[in-house]
């Protein structure tokens, strides 16, 4: 059995009222693709922002290679709203901000693509070798850190050259087709050097053929970057045809788990999301 | 990559000593033809000060459009290019004026200046390099204390908490009891000014210069992002309230230097002038040249400072021809004028002169070049 | 006693700016609910309406004088949101800052040119402006009369939003705009009528305000705009009764500073609050807590 890479305890997320995300308890192995699926508004979105730490979560625990990254018991107001269970075991507090998550290995893409607009191609890629240059304000003024920079240039050319995005390098990053920017934001969070990877709903919007492409490619650079891959996806062809195993969310609730056809075979799943997506 | 020519300890070898002078050579090498129009702008001004009488408005333009465009290109990075929306600008330029002043009167002028407040405290003087590296670490120190707990926060009260610091501090520096450091409400003056326009142009152009540096270096890049998508920036690996704390930071320090040179200008300081209204008239500057646009703000201050002393002066003064007196002109109208123009541009011109492009030697050469061979082609035809 | 003797009437005058600063922090944190923006404008509009019964006063009766004003400041109100932010629905939020700054910018101008940068005379209100005692302080009647009608349009107000279908627009707004634009909000009208209140309410706390202090300057709005954003803030901003609550305590603390002889400082003193609140509760005493949704 491979080393385990993420694990989730007990995380649950609460808006005022509504809780968007109960008692996820999930588990990602190095080397896994593994999927999130669940009907819109389930809560996928919300369990990777928790994650990520873009949310602080109302309590649980995120834990990164055996290190706990994520941790909170409810605060303030929540004490008192607080729908779940009570008189759990007090969790520490540990809520960093997003780029150090980043840092420690976990990037992401958006569900909404999320690419610097203002900035071309080449240096949306460039902006994520920033936090790893070793370099200061003042030598990066004065340019002290031209070793640094030459090899941030050197690898974001690179890997520009291999998602053969070379040829848009200095157009603006909002010019681009659709499908393209996709790519462009999978390549830049790539570009932070992930062990695990997190895409959210990377298929949205492609029609059959570049869902096809799109699964290539997720399995190409899985196996090129030794990443783990942990995607969101509405896309079924998509997620059966590449993932080792499967969570389903349902009302921020996971219903079922387990690998591609036994999670097709499972009615929980099938009256509360396939049977939905047959329906349609 | 390379993993042998990396040097993991960080020492400096003889080669790389050697690479890296080659490489600020090759900066210098790259920008030879702007150092070289720099250059020639200061021959220029140097010529004009000998043909010119003194008391030329052009010199006035010329010297205050330089702080200013010090400060509009200050006020920039943040805003601009960071996308912080900080009104301290005045504040900063405040705390940069007094403290140059403070520490250049020169030992003898003191008792004549501080003369309510038997000569003040201050019994030393630093040369004047110094002080104006002072006045921007005081800017500096004081942004750095507004943003530790703002910045952390939504960036919205950045604004509110920079105008209402860039309000108080004007009291607090007229406040009696600080008369000894400050001079209370009394006018600070005295301290060495400069008289060449060159002056200005020197320390304002190595001043942006350094701030173009900065934009464009790694640090510049993860502004921008900062500013298109604070989300998407945290998830690239990028500190937040770090990065915001040292463009604020920063930008307050060059603030502060050239409320320096103002004060240089003015030859006095008060506190009374640093207003709000300053700050909105470098926000207009900045909001005229393309928010964004380093060199937008540049053109833009010379514009607004010839427009405000020279050109559009005229709406001041009451103007008669022969018995008739022409409408609206009278005191406060430029103002007015001015206020028009920048809803204008918010409104319908939300780019300014330049958006966020710059005039580039590069884009300059290009440009020439075709209109060059446009030329010659309808000679041909 | 002896200390409440000596000190009353700084209590009063305290409460009494409290009052005004609140009938402008609503305006402030009505806007900021459901458009995010700091109306920098919003203090300029009190100093107009300031101007406005100036100028009215002069020739007019103040019955017809003081409607008048507020009509004008409403219709002031009611025309910077649809010329100066309106067009900007859309644009990125620096530009309606800016463009915030540039209407407050443009009012002052405007001021300044009209009145050559003298400071006017505020009209007398009968009535209202007459001496009172109470205790041992001697007081004009604006002071008792501020805070209690304060509290009485606050709570007017308070049922508006509640109980009336324009008020449930507002709160859908001030929750999530988007959302209540698809559910077919009318976006446009509840922003105007946002800015009405908010001007209207302005207006009654410039009659107040203007009435203490006897003189009007072009930037006589800055301050006490200032200070109400901040009140605001503290009482956590978007919140209605917590502006209110947020501006009595700035008033009042500011005054009790004025009692000690730091006047110096009473201005400073905001400011100072706006740093605590922030470090201490960036969500103000009664502003909820939300998360961006990514
Ligand atoms: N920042 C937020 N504030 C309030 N509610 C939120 C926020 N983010 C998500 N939600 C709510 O949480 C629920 C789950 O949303 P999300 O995780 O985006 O679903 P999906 O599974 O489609 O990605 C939704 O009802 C959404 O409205
Ligand atoms: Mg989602």
């Amino acid at each position: 059995m491979a080393e385990n890479i993420l694990h989730t305890e007990k995380l649950t997320m609460q808006f005022g009222g509504v809780v968007a995300l109960y008692n996820l308890t999930i588990d990602v192995n190095e080397g896994e693709i593994v999927a999130l699926i669940g009907p819109n508004g389930a809560g996928k979105t919300t369990a990777f922002n928790c994650i990520t730490g873009v949310y602080e979560p109302t309590y649980g625990s995120v834990s990164f290679c055996g290190q706990t990254i994520v941790s909170n018991h409810p605060q303030g107001k929540m004490k008192k709203l607080y729908l779940g269970e009570k008189g759990k075991e007090k969790l520490k507090r540990i809520t960093p901000t997003p780029d150090r998550i980043t840092k420690l290995g976990i990037a992401r893409t958006f569900q909404n693509i999320r690419l610097f607009d203002s900035l071309t191609v080449f240096e949306n890629v460039l902006v994520a070798k920033h936090m790893r240059a070793k370099q200061n304000v003042l030598t990066a003024t004065l340019r002290l850190n031209w070793r640094e920079e030459k090899r941030a240039v050197e690898e974001s050319m690179a890997l520009l050259e291999e998602q053969d995005l070379l040829q848009y390098k200095d157009d603006l990053a909002s010019s681009l087709p659709y499908g393209l920017q996709r790519r462009l934001e999978i390549s830049r969070a790539l570009a932070t050097e992930p062990k695990l990877l997190l895409l959210d709903e990377p298929a949205a919007g492609m029609n059959p053929q570049e869902t096809q492409e799109l699964a290539e490619f997720i399995v190409k650079i899985k196996n090129k970057y030794d990443l783990t891959v942990f995607m969101i996806e509405h896309h079924m062809d998509l997620v059966m045809q590449i993932s080792d195993r499967i969570y389903v969310l349902d009302f921020g609730k996971l219903i079922a788990h387990g690998t591609p056809s036994e999670v097709q075979r499972n009615q929980r799943v099938i009256d509360a999301y396939l049977g939905v997506a047959d329906d349609a | 990559m390379n993993e042998k020519n990396r040097n993991i300890n960080g020492v400096i070898t003889p080669t790389e000593k050697a690479n890296i002078f080659s490489n600020s050579l090759g900066f210098i090498k790259k920008n030879w033809i702007g150092f070289t129009l720099l250059a020639s702008l200061y021959a220029i001004i140097l010529v004009l000060e000998q043909v010119l009488p003194v008391s030329s408005m052009l010199f006035v333009v010329l010297k205050k459009g330089a702080i200013y465009a010090l400060v509009a290109v200050s006020m920039n990075l943040c805003n601009g290019f960071t996308g912080l929306f900080s009104l301290g600008q005045a504040g900063f330029m405040l705390i940069g004026a007094y403290i140059y002043g403070i520490f250049t009167i020169p030992l003898e002028a003191r008792a004549a200046v501080y003369q309510y407040f038997d000569g003040g405290i201050i019994n030393f003087t630093v040369p004047v390099p110094v002080a104006l590296i002072m006045a921007g670490l005081a800017a500096a120190l004081f942004a750095y204390l507004i943003g530790l707990p703002v910045l952390r926060l939504k960036s919205d009260y950045l604004a509110i908490a920079t105008l209402g610091f860039a309000e108080i501090i004007r009291a607090f520096f007229q406040w009696d009891k600080l008369g000894p450091v400050t001079n209370g409400s009394n006018l600070l003056r005295r301290f060495p000014v400069f008289s060449s326009t060159l002056y200005p142009f020197v320390v304002s152009s190595i001043c942006i210069t350094i701030i173009v540096l900065l934009i464009n270096s790694s640090y510049g890049r993860a502004f921008k992002a900062i500013r298109d998508d604070e989300v998407a920036a945290e998830a690239m690996g990028i500190n937040l309230a770090k990065h915001k704390q040292l463009s604020f930071t920063i930008s307050s320090f060059f603030a502060g230097v050239g409320g320096a040179l103002l004060a240089m200008y003015q030859t006095t300081v008060q506190a009374a002038p640093f207003k709000a209204a300053m700050t909105y008239e470098i926000l207009l500057i900045v909001v005229i040249g393309g928010i964004g646009s380093v060199t937008g703000s540049v053109l833009s201050s010379f514009l607004f400072i010839a427009c405000s002393e020279w050109w559009l002066r005229f709406l001041d003064s009451e103007t008669y021809i022969g018995s008739f007196r022409i409408p609206l002109l009278a005191s406060g109208f430029r103002k007015v004028v001015f206020s028009i123009i920048i809803m204008i541009i918010v409104l319908f011109y939300s780019q300014g002169i330049m958006g966020t492009n710059e005039i580039s030697i590069d884009a300059l050469l290009r440009f020439f070049k075709k209109l060059f061979r446009k030329g010659s082609k309808e000679e041909a035809t | 006693m002896e200390f409440l003797n000596t000190n009353l009437p700084y209590i009063l005058a305290g409460i009494s700016v409290g009052g005004q600063y609140a009938l402008i922090a609503i305006g402030y944190t009505m806007v900021y609910g459901i458009l995010r923006l700091i109306n920098f404008a919003h203090g300029d509009i009190f100093m107009v309406a300031g101007f406005a019964m100036v100028y009215l006063s002069a020739t007019l009766p103040l019955y017809i004088s003081i409607p008048l004003t507020i009509i004008i400041t409403v219709l002031l109100g009611f025309a910077v949101e649809r010329m100066a932010y309106k067009p900007l629905r859309t644009a990125p939020r620096m530009s309606i800052m800016i463009s915030a700054i540039g209407v407050s910018y443009l009012l002052q101008n405007c001021a300044w040119y009209i009145t050559s940068g003298l400071a006017k005379q505020y009209p007398t209100i009968p009535w209202i402006s007459e001496s009172i005692s109470i205790g041992t302080a001697t007081t004009k009647i604006v002071t008792v009369i501020t805070p209690i009608l304060t509290i009485v349009l606050v709570i007017a107000l308070v049922i508006l939003i509640k109980y009336t279908k324009i008020g449930m627009a507002m709160r859908a707004m001030a929750k999530d705009f988007e959302t209540s634009q698809l559910m077919g909000v009318k976006i446009n009208s509840v922003i105007s009528f946002t800015f009405i209140i908010g001007s209207f309410l302005a207006a009654i706390g410039s009659l107040l305000y203007f009435t203490n202090y006897a003189t009007v300057t072009p930037i006589a709005g800055a301050m006490p705009g200032l200070k109400a954003f901040v009140a605001a803030v503290f009482g956590g901003i978007g919140s209605i009764p917590g502006a209110v609550i947020g501006a009595f305590i700035i008033g009042i603390c500011e005054n009790i500073i004025r009692m000690f002889g730091w006047t110096t400082f009473s201005d400073a003193f905001t400011f100072a609050l706006l740093i605590i609140i922030l470090v201490a509760k960036p969500t103000g005493l009664f502003g909820e807590k939300s998360t961006d949704k990514v």
